[in-house]
């Protein structure tokens, strides 16, 4: 208990849930021991014995009769699942943790947090005797731990990145893990001849099953690490994949070494037919997966009427992909990826909005509880197994993985190279070799070895230590590194909507300039398949089928969903009273995006950006963070649509209140107004926005009489703004707009302030302000606050002073805008 | 095979390759489909690009179409627009699109990244007086957005705005009340995109393969 306090005093109140945990474990730990002792041979179903331990005091004593019990416990009754809800619990804690003190988190990865607290507890069980809980047995492992992990990557596998790198990825992951197998095996089989190291017992069959099982790669922590400093994509989709695929080509060889280990002896034949087999496996895997998908997929095309089983579907599905995958002896692993992949963009277009959030949920919740329990068992198994320690085998194993794996993606990358559009330097090269950690797989493997191989302690030793080590030092190592050497980035922190913008631009006209010289590399087939795609596939697996890009209409759908929905939510007050005061928070906060480019905004903006554009090739933002689900928030950019008809609407409504106005236009409520006034509202719309200024040069420009402002807030504009166009406001602005907007600003500034006091007034200004300075200054003064360069170059429009005030108080509601927009310029500079 | 001999001898592709960094078998592919947009004519013309129905559905076609008869983008310190193109302009257009190779000084690299942004700054400034204005830029976003009706209309004007913002904000710096920004200029847009790595986003895989018959 003290090591454990100790160790965990790093987070504070990580201690005390660590602290809570293990007495909880502790707990459910010894009530466990002190009821299987008595009955050693087996943890389970022991009713007996217990069952009369535990009556005898309810039991009373000589009763005839006996009575009612009032109370009782039935320990044996819940033991399973009570004992595994108390693990999953531990681990869950453990993960809450780490991630209230962010430091560790980012300096060590959780695998080896999770490893050490499993260490930690290990010990423990070890000093109490208790046995580890028989989880690691390989129907535990591959019938319920395996299947959410690899779903989970299958499921949110950056599509686009994927195919666009298919190859690199199957190369490495097909031939690099045999060329690692195999060339380990020999290596290790090399290092048993010598009569030194007392290992001739092992013979080459063996050695080989050993190298199949270090060989995968598990890159969970190297993933995270990678995207956390955006590391470029390609290296990073091909370590995902490769990790994923090297899981079901590890399995499958896995399997073949296994059965060979029992041959005594090993004919030509049987090499071409483990080849044979291994093709059988991956193919059959894959077609399983894929009729599973699509049989997901037609499903989910019926299931509208019972939405809340929908999720359902996609696990069961996927599950049974799984699950008859084992039953043919095919790739399991292959099957449920491809099932998840398949199934995936005609599930998400077929459910409801909530029943895909729930299945995302699910799917990272379930996957991120089975990898925290493997390797806190592992911890833990580490310390409870049995170990052979042998110097020369473990150092000749960590090393010859190593070796091998550099010389592998060394030589794997000359030969792949030519093929690939973007070469990966020897950079890239080494944050691929270096990014070869093993994890889960080849510790679940390493223990379903048959107790009949002499020196599987040996190897599980061997694979324990590797493990350990790949984690802890290159886990722990490769951020520094990656970092020193400075691979190659991805500019992934979009802050500046430029880049972005111009990353769309760019997408559009690499596609189309593709198109020009007739010359699809890979996007030749993605368009085959797009079409045959739209031409059968969504006819029969989609309920509406159209056919325009998913994305788009998938987004119409949502939003017809969650209409409803988001009026009643808080931001439903903009429904409930179309009041100003919400309008105006909501439109300050559109402005300032602009001006402060808070990540969130910005964010915000992206998401339009991106989920607006014409997506045959679309970039998948979905990036698989072990952990939490992708940022791409739909109901955001639903949010943004809604903020920006109801601001529409608005408008109208209060043209509609000034009929008098020279605006004769036809606005409609929710949507956008048809052609011309279209134009003229977005006029508006534009002066309003933050752009102002710029706005009022279009305005110069496009005659602007007619826009009366139904922007009141629009005028938050940014002081920036003023600067980047003072001049040309003042001079020579058409006086009649401002009028306009005087005349009718009257009714509309009265609604607000009689809405909202403190905001009422600040639309009130601008509107009164006849002339075009006065335009100009309100606004910035709004944006700015107490602004002291600009106050004084305003001429003080009659009857200013209350909004002046108004306009501190403005300022000071959103100190962020000002500050922002200095810091800003400052760092312009 | 049999198609090259037909079109024009190796030597006059030694000649284009040296000019464009093409091989002779890309030149030699290009040279193809150029034939079969342009419907074995000699020049492109606008209607050529037009009738290429995969690019109908590219938001900014226009832009796209527009690079190619514009001839700042021939290499040649030229200005203004041509009707129809020749194969060679063609194929110094589509140069532009070559992938960087692998071993490239900083210099070169460099270089190369400075003439494709050059190729994007022209696309983007329509009226060729070295800055992109305003208008300039709120057409592109607005074109960018034009798949997705009215959230994109409407919300393009905002973050052209904002994105000019931006820009005046990263390139100007701090500027007085009273100075206006009037577009983005070249030195600009290269700070604006510094960390864009254009080189290598901005290229294309021309294969030395004959794949136009695949494609309509």
């Amino acid at each position: 208990m003290g090591a454990l306090i100790w160790s965990e005093v790093r987070t504070e109140r990580g201690a005390f849930y660590m602290l809570l945990l293990i007495s909880i474990c502790c707990v459910g730990g010894k009530c466990e021991m002190q009821e299987s002792k008595p009955s050693p041979p087996t943890n389970f179903l022991t009713v007996k014995p217990f069952q009369n331990e535990m009556n005898e005091p309810q039991a009373f004593p000589e009763e005839e009769r006996p009575s009612l019990p009032v109370f009782t416990m039935d320990y044996p009754r819940i033991q399973v699942p009570f004992e595994f809800t108390l693990w999953v619990l531990l681990a869950s804690f453990a993960k809450i943790g780490f991630h209230i003190y962010h430091k560790i988190t980012i300096w060590i990865p959780e695998s080896c947090l999770l490893i050490a607290i499993g260490l930690i507890v290990g010990g423990i069980m070890h000093s109490v005797k208790e046995e580890p809980p028989a989880v690691l047995s390989s129907n535990v492992f591959f019938l319920y731990m395996l299947p959410p992990i690899v779903l989970e990557s299958g499921y949110f596998m950056p599509t686009r990145p994927f195919f666009e790198n298919i190859g690199t990825v199957l190369w490495y992951s097909v031939v690099g893990t045999l060329w690692n197998s195999i060339g380990i095996g020999l290596s290790l089989y090399a290092i048993c001849q010598f009569e030194v190291f007392g290992l001739q017992d092992i013979n080459l069959q063996e050695n080989l099953l050993f190298a199949s099982i270090i060989s995968a790669v598990d890159p969970v922590a190297v993933l995270n690490v990678f995207e956390d400093i955006g590391v470029n994509e390609q290296i990073h989709i091909v370590i995902f994949g490769e990790g994923l695929f090297n899981d079901a080509v590890t399995v499958a060889l896995y399997s073949i070494f296994s059965f060979v280990t029992d041959m005594s002896l090993v004919e030509s034949t049987d090499v071409f037919l483990g080849v044979a087999r291994f093709v059988v496996v991956g193919v059959g895997g894959v077609s399983f997966g894929m009729l599973f998908g699509f049989v997901a997929a037609f499903t989910t095309r019926f299931t509208h009427n019972t939405r809340q089983i929908e999720p359902l579907f996609i696990f069961m599905y996927s599950y049974l992909a799984y699950l008859v995958a084992e039953l043919f002896g095919l790739s399991s692993v292959l099957a449920i990826i491809t099932c998840a992949i398949t199934m995936k963009f005609y599930v998400e277009e077929n459910v409801s909005q909530r029943s895909c959030t729930t299945i995302r949920h699910v799917i990272k919740m379930l996957a991120t509880v089975s990898e925290t329990l493997i390797f806190f068992f592992l911890g833990v198994v580490t310390i409870t197994s049995d170990h052979e320690w042998n110097w020369a085998y473990i150092m000749f194993t960590l090393l010859f993985a190593f070796i091998w794996r550099v010389i592998g993606i060394l030589v794997l990358t000359q030969i792949i190279n030519p093929f690939r559009t973007i070469q990966f330097t020897f950079k890239d090269q080494f944050g691929l070799s270096y990014g070869g950690l093993r994890g889960a797989i080849c510790f679940a493997l390493v223990f379903t070895l048959p107790n009949h191989i002499n020196r599987r302690n040996l190897f599980v030793t061997a694979s324990i230590a590797i493990i350990i080590f790949t984690v802890l030092v290159q886990g722990i190592s490769i951020r520094p590194i990656v970092e020193y050497i400075n691979i190659r980035r991805t500019n992934k922190d979009l802050n500046t909507i430029n880049v972005e913008v111009h990353n769309r631009v760019m997408e559009h006209i690499v596609s189309g300039i593709e198109d020009l010289c007739g010359q699809w590399s890979h996007f030749y087939w993605k368009d085959k398949f797009k079409k045959f795609n739209d031409r059968i596939l969504r006819r029969i697996l989609l309920r509406d089928n159209r056919a325009e890009s998913s994305i788009v209409s998938l987004y119409k759908k949502l939003e017809l969903q969650t209409a409803i929905g988001l009026l009643d939510t808080p931001l439903g007050d903009l429904s409930a009273a179309p009041s100003i005061v919400s309008l105006h928070d909501e439109r300050k906060e559109a402005s300032r995006s602009k001006k402060k480019f808070l990540a969130a905004d910005v964010r915000k903006m992206h998401d339009i950006l991106s989920k607006n554009m014409y997506k045959i090739r679309q970039k998948t933002m979905a990036y698989t963070n072990k952990y939490n689900l992708p940022e791409n928030n739909p109901a955001r950019e639903i949010l943004i649509r809604r903020h920006a008809s109801i601001r529409r609407s608005l408008r109208a409504e209060s043209f509609r209140e000034q009929p008098a106005l020279n605006i004769p236009k036809s606005q409609k409520y929710f949507s956008l107004q048809p052609g011309g006034d279209l134009e003229s509202a977005f006029h508006l719309r534009r002066r309003s926005h933050g752009g102002g200024q710029l706005d009022r040069l279009s305005d110069r420009l496009q005659a602007s009489g007619v826009s009366p402002r139904s922007s009141y807030r629009s005028e938050v504009s940014m002081r920036r703004l003023n600067t980047i166009k003072e001049s040309g406001s003042t001079g020579e602005k058409p006086v009649a707009p401002g009028l306009d907007v005087l005349d009718e600003r009257g009714p509309g500034s009265l609604k607000a302030s009689s809405l909202r006091g403190r905001k009422g007034p600040v639309p009130a200004p601008r509107r009164h302000s006849s002339n075009r300075e006065a335009d100009v200054e309100p606004a910035d003064s709004e944006g700015e606050g107490e602004e002291t360069v600009r106050p004084p170059q305003l001429p003080p429009p009659r009857g200013w002073v209350p909004d002046n005030q108004d306009l501190n108080g403005n300022g000071a509601g959103n100190p962020l805008l000002r500050h922002t927009s200095q810091g800003s310029r400052g760092s312009g500079t | 095979m049999g198609a090259l001999q037909s079109l024009p001898g190796q030597h006059e592709y030694i000649d284009l390759a040296e000019k464009t960094g093409f091989s002779c078998e890309q030149i030699g592919v290009l040279h193809k489909r150029f034939k079969q947009l342009s419907h074995n004519e000699e020049t492109l013309r606008r209607d050529h690009f037009n009738e290429i129905p995969d690019l109908a559905c590219n938001p900014i076609r226009s832009q796209i179409i527009g690079a190619f008869f514009d001839r700042r983008n021939f290499r040649l310190n030229e200005e203004g627009t041509v009707e129809e193109i020749s194969f060679e302009e063609f194929l110094v257009v589509m140069s532009h699109f070559r992938p960087p190779s692998l071993h490239m000084t900083e210099e070169q690299r460099e270089s190369v990244r400075r003439e494709k942004l050059r190729f994007l700054f022209n696309m983007h400034d329509t009226n060729n007086d070295g800055t992109i204005t305003l208008e300039e830029y709120r057409h592109v976003v607005e074109e960018l957005l034009s798949r997705s009706g009215a959230l994109g209309k409407d919300t393009a004007k905002s973050i052209a705005d904002a994105a000019m913002l931006e820009v005046a904000s990263i390139s100007v710096g701090h500027m007085e009340p009273d100075e206006f920004y009037e577009g983005i200029t070249f030195e600009h847009f290269l700070k604006l995109l510094n960390g864009f790595e254009i080189e290598s986003r901005m290229n294309i895989r021309f294969s030395n393969m004959d794949t136009t018959t695949l494609c309509k």
